[in-house]
Order: C-alpha cells, then sequence, then structure tokens
C-alpha cells in the first residue's frame, strides 16, 4: 500500500492559497493605522541583531570552504589569481543572499511561528482582536517589515563576513596580503554582482516573515499544533525562498543583461 | 421601577463547526448592570456564546445586537468602538507574555485613550489596585500563578471602564479557596463599578454567589432562564442531572478540604 505523505495535494493548494491571501492582507494592511513603529523597531532588532552571530559563522565558514574548496581546481587550470575574483562573485550574488536567508529563516521563521502560534493557542491574539488593538498590525505587519529591513543588512554583514574569511585562507594558503586581496575583489566585483544580490534579500524577507507569521496567526491543535506551525513555516519558507531566487536570478539576468 | 434598558440581545442564534451543532435557536437579553451567569456542561457551547457576543465568531443563523446595533451591519470602526465598551476575561487571563503586568493594561489604554502618562498609570494602579495586585505591577506574566493571571487578566478588562464585562470560566483549574476569592472579586466589582456582567461557568457555588440571572445550557439548546434559587425547582431532568453532579463535586471538594485543613 501506498503511504501518505501527510501532505495531500488538497492541503497543499488550500495552504499557497492562505499564504497568498495573508500577503495580500498585509499590503492592504501595511498601509491603514495604526503605525506600530516602536514594535517594527522592536522586532527589527530582534531579528537582525539576534542573527549576528550565526550569520557571522555561517559566512566566514562560507568564504573560507569555498576558497579552500575551489583553489586546487583554478590552480590546476593556471588561474590560482582569479580565485578571490571567483569567490567574490559567488558570494556576493548569489551564496551569501541564499544560504543566509535560508539559515534566517531557520531561526526566524520557526521563532516567529511558535512565538505567534503559542500566541494564538493561549488566546492572546483573540485578547487583542477582543480589545481592539488590531492584532495583525501589531503582530504581522511589523514582523514582516523587520524581516524586509534585516534581511539585506543581514546579507551585507555577511558578505563582509565571508571575504574576510576567504581573505585569511588566500593569506594562509598562498600568502596573499589582505591590501592585495582587497584590491583584486574590488577591481574584479561591481554593480549587478553586488546589488540584485542584496535587494532579493528583501523578498526573501518579505517571504520569512509572511510565512512565519502566516503559520503563527493561523495555528490550532494546542501545543503539537504549535511545534507543527513552527516546523511548517521553515519548510515552507526555505523552500519558496528557494524556488523564488531561481525566478529572481532569470528577472535579474534579463534586466542587468548579465552573462 | 423603570425597567433596565437592554445591553445585548441575541435573537434566534445557531452555530455549528463542521456537522457538530454547538448553538442551536439560542435567545438571550443582557441588561445593564446586571449579572447574568451562563451554566452548562463542557461542550455545551458557552464559551462559543460569548465569542459570538464580543464579534468574535459569526453565527450561522440569528442577530446579536449591542446598544440596539446589529453586529453583522457594524463596519470595523463600528467594532472596534463597541469592543472598547467590552471587558473579556479568557480563561487562562490571555496576558501578552512579552508585556508586564502595568504593560498590558498599559498597552490598552495607550491605544485607545489620549491621557497623559502620569493619569495612565493612575488608572493603570487603580485598576490593579481593585483586584489586588498593586504590587505585581512590573512582574512578568510567567511569574504569576493561575489565579493571579485571572487577576490581571480581570484588570486589563476593566481599565477602560467596559459597560459589560464577560467572564469566561473565571474560576476553572482554581483551588477552592482562589475560586470563592475570585467569585468574590466578580461581586465587588461589579458593586463598586455597577457594570453588566455574563459568567460563563460550571462552577455551581460561583453561580450562587454572584448571579441575578442563570441561564442554563445543554446539547446547544436552553433549559433554564430564571434566578439561580429557581433552579432547584425548575425539577427538569437535564437540569436535575446537572445540579446533581454539581453538588457532588461540590461535597467532594468541602470534603478535600475538610480533610487537608
Amino acid at each position: 500500500m501506498k503511504q501518505g505523505t501527510g501532505l495531500s495535494f488538497n492541503k497543499i493548494l488550500t495552504k499557497i492559497g492562505g499564504i497568498s491571501l495573508f500577503a495580500f492582507r498585509f499590503f492592504r494592511q501595511v498601509v491603514s493605522p495604526p503605525f506600530e513603529f516602536k514594535e517594527a523597531v522592536k522586532q527589527t532588532y530582534e531579528i537582525g541583531v539576534r542573527s549576528f552571530s550565526l550569520v557571522a559563522v555561517v559566512a566566514i565558514v562560507m568564504g573560507a570552504v569555498l576558497t579552500m574548496q575551489s583553489r586546487p581546481t583554478m590552480i590546476k587550470f593556471g588561474a590560482e589569481a582569479f580565485v578571490p575574483a571567483m569567490v567574490a562573485v559567488s558570494v556576493l550574488r548569489e551564496l551569501c543572499p541564499v544560504i543566509i536567508s535560508v539559515i534566517v529563516a531557520g531561526r526566524v521563521a520557526a521563532g516567529i511561528g511558535a512565538e505567534l502560534g503559542s500566541m494564538r493557542v493561549t488566546e492572546q491574539i483573540d485578547a487583542m482582536e477582543v480589545a481592539a488593538l488590531n492584532p495583525f498590525n501589531y503582530l504581522v505587519v511589523t514582523r514582516v517589515i523587520a524581516c524586509m529591513i534585516a534581511l539585506p543588512l543581514l546579507t551585507i554583514y555577511g558578505d563582509v563576513i565571508a571575504m574576510i574569511g576567504s581573505a585569511i585562507v588566500q593569506q594562509v594558503e598562498a600568502g596573499m596580503s589582505f591590501r592585495l586581496f582587497y584590491n583584486t575583489v574590488m577591481n574584479s566585483i561591481n554593480f549587478v554582482d553586488f546589488v540584485p544580490g542584496m535587494l532579493k534579500t528583501i523578498i526573501f524577507g518579505f517571504i520569512i516573515g509572511v510565512v512565519g507569521c502566516y503559520e503563527g496567526f493561523n495555528s490550532d491543535g494546542g501545543t503539537e499544533g504549535v511545534g507543527r506551525s513552527a516546523t511548517d513555516a521553515v519548510v515552507i519558507s526555505s523552500l519558496l525562498i528557494l524556488i523564488m531566487d531561481m525566478l529572481v536570478v532569470k528577472v535579474t539576468v534579463l534586466i542587468f543583461d548579465v552573462a | 421601577m423603570a425597567e433596565k434598558k437592554t445591553l445585548i440581545s441575541v435573537e434566534n442564534i445557531s452555530k455549528s463547526f463542521g456537522k457538530l451543532n454547538v448553538l442551536n435557536d439560542i435567545s438571550l437579553e443582557i441588561h445593564e448592570g446586571e449579572t447574568l451567569t451562563v451554566l452548562g456542561k463542557s461542550g455545551s457551547g458557552k464559551s462559543v456564546m460569548l465569542k459570538l457576543i464580543v464579534g468574535l465568531l459569526e453565527p450561522d443563523k440569528g442577530i446579536i445586537s449591542f446598544d440596539g446595533v446589529d453586529l453583522s451591519l457594524m463596519s470595523v470602526k463600528d467594532l472596534h468602538a463597541m469592543r472598547k465598551q467590552i471587558g473579556f476575561l479568557f480563561q487562562g487571563g490571555a496576558l501578552f507574555d512579552s508585556m508586564s503586568v502595568g504593560e498590558n493594561l498599559n498597552f490598552v489604554l495607550t491605544a485607545h485613550t489620549d491621557m497623559s502618562l502620569v493619569d495612565r498609570e493612575a488608572r493603570v494602579v487603580k485598576a490593579l489596585d481593585l483586584v489586588g495586585l498593586k504590587e505585581k505591577l512590573d512582574e512578568m506574566p510567567s511569574s504569576l500563578s493561575g489565579g493571579q493571571r485571572k487577576r490581571a487578566g480581570l484588570a486589563r478588562s476593566i481599565v477602560l471602564q467596559p459597560k459589560l464585562i464577560l467572564y469566561d470560566e473565571p474560576t476553572t483549574g482554581l483551588d477552592p479557596i482562589t475560586a470563592a476569592s475570585i467569585a468574590e472579586l466578580i461581586l465587588s466589582l461589579q458593586n463598586q463599578l455597577g457594570v453588566a456582567s455574563v459568567v460563563v461557568t460550571h462552577d455551581l457555588p460561583t453561580a450562587y454567589t454572584i448571579s441575578d440571572r442563570t441561564i442554563v445550557l445543554d446539547g446547544g439548546k436552553k433549559i433554564y432562564d430564571g434566578p439561580v434559587e429557581g433552579l432547584r425547582t425548575a425539577n427538569q431532568s437535564h437540569l436535575n442531572e446537572f445540579l446533581e453532579a454539581a453538588e457532588l463535586d461540590r461535597s467532594r471538594r468541602e470534603k478535600i478540604i475538610h480533610t487537608v485543613l
């Protein structure tokens, strides 16, 4: 007998529809008062600053490992001088935006899903509703905006750390000075290597925020439901980030004519 | 004596969740300043009734009006204006975890009033004083006991000085002594603030302590509507069953208290 996957086609469609309507509601509510600036700043701090150490570890390992892995092959083709440029372009265009977004999705989407899910099952969201406090603006709009602000900033921060990781490996393995590494990298990258990669993380931040909030806001089934919301938030947001990345790369290539 | 004004009017409402028919053609009225208890066993639709009254759920059939205005015809703005006049005490208190007790109350005041910080703080302290939690102003909800959380939730419900307070199982899950103190608190708030109250409970002693009027729900239907003293003489089989079970529970609890103390 065929084992059920636990996620029927019907459920997937319902989820896609639910998330789409939730995203639409975000765009409608983001321009409607009350505007919760203070809470948005607090959430940006929670999501952004508290991800600093995680992003730093991921980025430095990413930069270092990519350099270590690519150096032998590049040397074989007599292209050792191009290692900094190759690493820089790979990191700035693709690796840093996507890997950091997926890693942050693991931390932030799960956190938002579990937090709002707990608030739902303990009736705190209902309590906001009956106190006429507009929980959507206070809880959802602020978190989605915070993710959209934090992700590009974390990506820039990750870009820098990843290049430091690469520079350290180049220094240790090839004796390349930091100044030479810096000059080589700056001469080999331009606008299209950096800006589209950073801008697409705004979309990834939106995905993390909307999916995390959707799962938490619609959590049911007690504590088990809260766990499910957190897990689903990570799985769905990570998948959507990867799918969206493919589309954004295609559009970027068309707009900026990147070879 | 002039008849009291009707605050909430519920006319022939029915509500189902899937195939489960929770409320079936229920009608009732809540008047200004009156305390109505809604009795019934678990799953009889008592909490659903409260959520319908405050507009958290929509009825499948029937009309609910607040101050003569049909809820289903209200705009979002009107619904918010109505909710500001209603306090709601949830079963677990539903305090916002990320805020201290004082911030929980202040949050509601800041959103809905133009009061100065000093006035807001004074109002918060006054509300907490009424429920006997003045000293817990800066504590986080996680450090409060179950009874204290309900008291703090009650303080948040009364901070906007509502016309009506809805209590969802205010004594459930509490020891008999704390349950009795919550019932006393509801009564004293009633006397001091003069608000109307709807108290959903399956705790008969609480109902006897606080009720002006009682309704009993069973299987989604209203089987009794009248003074709490009339429950024993109503002589309906469903009602007797409920009363006997409640009395048994009460005598068991009294026996336990007697043994422990």
